[in-house]
């Protein structure tokens, strides 16, 4: 009898935010393509992001590629790689135009083209003064951009499998040929038979306690490739965003900011003078997350507590509402805050991971610092490293990063394709994935995944975040190991098949607890400050030592291997990082 | 403040499965929301209760449900507002139940696609942007920011006596495009619109606007929609 639960595609494309579905319109054009994602295409976090994305079209002011360049080389504290940030920076415009053309709403100039604003970070000449980069929908940039891809993906008829959520990727010999999906919504285990799987599966902000990440960021796709024995790069480097609402962490974008927000301490004072007195409040993201760390660290936090005011009142309501609609809405459904009259209440939250699974510039997954590939495997968006952000991302640069890579995810593939037969699959294709339903769902330990899953966040948050030291670092690696072994010790309460998100929730964790793992053994072995990692018994970045590229592998038994691989290095010779 | 929850539970796995209420207490405090209940309940109470999550920041639409007998997101939800000593959790209605609150997505989006809810335009694009004013973006704006929770179609009357109304989500999408400057497909979507199941079953009862957690202008633009059509067509 023929298996209705092995499927056969040219590509499948693993996660539907915007790298799956920018990489899945580019491949359906020429090939039988398959998403198979693990939350209904519209549900992606890629939604959740507001405030726009970089492009020098220079609608408004004099920009052009060469400054993106050099802002996001700088912004990366020097570790990104600028061969890929050339390639990101150079078709940055035609990327903007092309999502265009496929519907996006853009809000506008009066002269009828794409409305730019301002975004931490980006400059005009070398970092003269803030530069209006940043293409946007009002503040609901991800949004439109991820709704237009799902439409495109309508019109050219891309099969969906919704609520598939991937638990293994098929890999022998260095070639993936596919990967095996649990059925959400009805149980069972679905085998997709591939020639190129493109991995576009996201971040994993649900590591930490305070983070703007959905519930779904759990990072599955890193831990899917560690436990095919590839490596992730650059893992020790998380984005803690600076403006999250005091408590929830909920993104309020640095768009805000951007149109002209303040951020004040308990003194009502825009404390960013004394840090980066020419960009403000619109430095990057870890310079101003750590200032406002350093304000609630030494009591100037509001009321002397751990938040910080961003105030837009004297924005007024049109421009409120005009440009930042749904920052009106979160600030008051989720803080009771009227931004019209009031400041909102905010602190810094984990939001993106500038490390991932290491790519080349195709996008190709490589498997060592020699860029070896693994054929048919490909990786774009957040869940890759090219490295374009290297240390630290600039806002307005992931759904860049996320488009453009997608695409070229999608061509890279479709070149490919023509080389690349389908190899057969192994004898039982489902038996990694067979095992750990069946352990989850006959395991009777006493302990419980929601408990395990917020002591790691607890600590993560509070060990590994926006100031690091050794003696933390340590503490919290141990402390992962432990609740590893405290994972073989649980059990879930429901076992059945039907919408069972018990058993989701216990898959999540475990990938959680493994990359967890990376990050923090990565933030222990690199003895310097970096970007967005800051080691406080090592403030200084040392150029001489570190940098390079981070690779790390987990042992099957735990613990974790490390290579390095250099940064590439092209116009822009490292230098000290001020704004 | 304790809470008691009636949440709506349904498992097809179980024998002769039937819909049947259970109760949960919770303690609240300032600032939970009903997604925050419900993860309370699930991870410390009953880790069989099924139910949809996401962003938990209102723009990834999975939460819909029905609350106290109106349709919203869970996670937009303040408990302590509500002053209610009891809240009924209910799936969203006139979908089939999948599991407990999740229900079957499927008629919804396959009616969505049926209105082809993207840009039609067979011109060559220009090098750059095609252009839009300001007030030709504000057209759309409001459409665009909708999360296709499901809450409108689920709450409107002529989808209840009528499944295969397309209903007013995909109506407001048709309206996106029939009213974006770029767009040149109306003759492609006339025959989802105009037809006994799609646009004239309408009836203007406004419950898709009091659904909405977003609070878009849905039962006007699909009004637009109808004089539009009219003026175009007869």
């Amino acid at each position: 009898m023929a298996d209705r639960q092995l499927h056969k595609f040219d590509a499948v494309v693993i996660g539907s935010g915007l790298a799956g579905l920018r990489a899945a319109v580019s491949l359906s054009r020429e090939y039988n393509t398959a998403v198979v994602t693990k939350v209904f295409p519209t549900r992606s976090h890629s939604g959740a992001a507001q405030g726009g994305i970089a492009a020098s079209l220079g609608n408004i002011d004099d920009d052009n590629w060469e400054y993106h360049m050099f802002d996001t080389v700088k912004g990366s504290d020097y570790l990104g790689d600028q061969d890929a940030i050339e390639i990101l920076v150079r078709q940055a415009p035609d990327v903007v135009y092309d999502l265009e053309h496929l519907g996006v709403p853009f809000s506008r100039t009066k002269d009828g083209l794409i409305a730019q604003r301002k975004f931490g970070g980006h400059t005009l000449n070398f970092g003269e003064k803030a530069a209006l980069r940043a293409c946007y929908s009002s503040d609901y940039t991800g949004h439109v951009l991820l709704h237009t891809l799902y439409e495109n993906s309508l019109k050219n008829h891309i099969r969906f499998f919704s609520e598939f959520d991937v638990l293994d990727l098929i890999i022998e010999d260095d070639v993936c040929k596919g990967c095996v999906a649990w059925d959400i919504r009805n149980g069972g285990l679905h085998v997709f038979h591939a020639r190129a799987v493109v991995m576009g599966t996201g971040g994993y902000g649900r590591a930490f306690k305070i983070t703007s990440n959905a519930h779904a960021n759990t990072g599955d796709g890193l831990g899917l490739v560690l436990r095919n024995g590839l490596p992730l790069q650059d893992l020790e480097f998380v984005q803690f965003h600076p403006t999250g609402l005091w408590k929830q962490g909920i993104l309020v974008t640095e768009g805000a900011r951007g149109e002209g927000g303040y951020l004040k301490n308990r003194d009502g004072e825009r404390f960013m003078e004394r840090y980066t007195p020419t960009l403000m409040e619109l430095a990057p993201r870890d310079v101003v997350a750590r200032s406002m760390q350093t304000e609630i660290d030494e009591g100037r936090g509001i009321d002397g507590k751990d938040y910080i005011h961003l105030d837009i009142t004297h924005l007024g309501k049109e421009r409120i509402m005009e440009r930042l609609p749904q920052i009106h809405d979160l600030a008051f459904n989720f803080s009771g805050i009227d931004c019209f009259k009031e400041p909102i209440p905010i602190q810094p939250t984990a939001h993106y991971s500038m490390g991932g699974i290491p790519v080349d510039n195709g996008c190709h997954v490589v498997k060592n610092g020699k860029l070896e590939r693994i054929t048919g495997l490909y990786a774009a968006g957040e869940c890759s490293c090219v490295s374009v952000h290297g240390a630290n991302r600039l806002g307005t640069n992931s759904l860049l990063e996320a488009t453009t890579f997608g695409r070229i995810a999608g061509r890279s593939a479709r070149a490919d394709l023509s080389n690349i037969d389908f190899s057969d699959l192994p004898k039982n294709p489902r038996a990694r994935a067979q095992a750990e339903v069946d352990w989850f769902l006959k395991a009777n330990g006493s302990r419980k995944v929601a408990d395990i899953r917020a002591d790691l966040q607890e600590t993560m948050t509070a060990r590994c975040g926006v100031f690091r030291n050794e003696a933390d670092l340590k503490k919290q690696l141990d402390h992962v190991r432990e609740l590893q072994e405290m994972f073989k010790e649980i059990s879930i309460d429901d076992k059945g098949k039907v919408m069972n998100s018990d058993l989701m929730e216990a898959i999540e964790l475990g990938h959680l607890l493994e990359f967890s793992e990376v990050i923090v053994s990565g933030a222990l072995g690199r003895r310097e400050s970096r970007g967005a990692h800051f080691r406080k018994d090592f403030p200084k970045r040392d150029d001489d030592n570190w940098l390079k590229h981070t690779l790390a592998w987990r042992k099957p038994g735990g613990g974790v291997e490390f290579d390095w691989r250099p940064v590439i290095i092209t116009r822009f010779q490292p230098m000290e990082r001020k704004y | 403040m304790q809470v008691t929850f009636k949440i709506s539970r349904f498992d097809p796995q179980q024998e002769e499965a039937k819909q049947h209420y259970k109760s949960y207490t919770v303690q609240t405090s300032p600032g939970m929301t009903v997604l925050d209940a419900l993860n309370e309940i699930k991870w410390h109470q009953d880790g069989t209760l099924s139910y949809r999550k996401s962003c938990r920041s209102g723009i990834c639409g999975s939460c819909a449900m029905k609350i106290n007998g109106i349709n919203g997101l869970a996670c937009e939800t303040q408990i302590e507002p509500m002053k209610k000593k009891t809240i009924v959790l209910d799936p969203l209605p006139s979908f089939e139940v999948i599991k407990d609150l999740a229900v079957n997505m499927d008629p919804f989006f396959e009616h969505l696609a049926a209105v082809k809810p993207y840009l039609i335009n067979e011109e060559p694009p220009p090098d750059r942007e095609r252009l839009q004013s300001p007030e030709e973006f504000k057209r759309i704006s409001d459409p665009i920011a909708c999360i296709l929770c499901m809450s409108c179609t689920s709450s409107c009357p002529s989808f209840w006596t009528d499944p295969e109304y397309i209903g007013p989500a995909a109506l407001y999408k048709a309206y996106r495009y029939e009213f974006d400057t770029r767009d040149k497909g109306s003759e492609e979507r006339l025959e989802a619109l105009d037809n006994r199941h799609g646009l004239w079953r309408c009836h203007t009862i406004f419950n898709c606007m009091d659904a909405c957690p977003k609070n878009l202008k849905i039962t006007h633009g699909i009004s637009l929609l109808k004089r539009k059509v009219i003026a175009e067509k007869y």
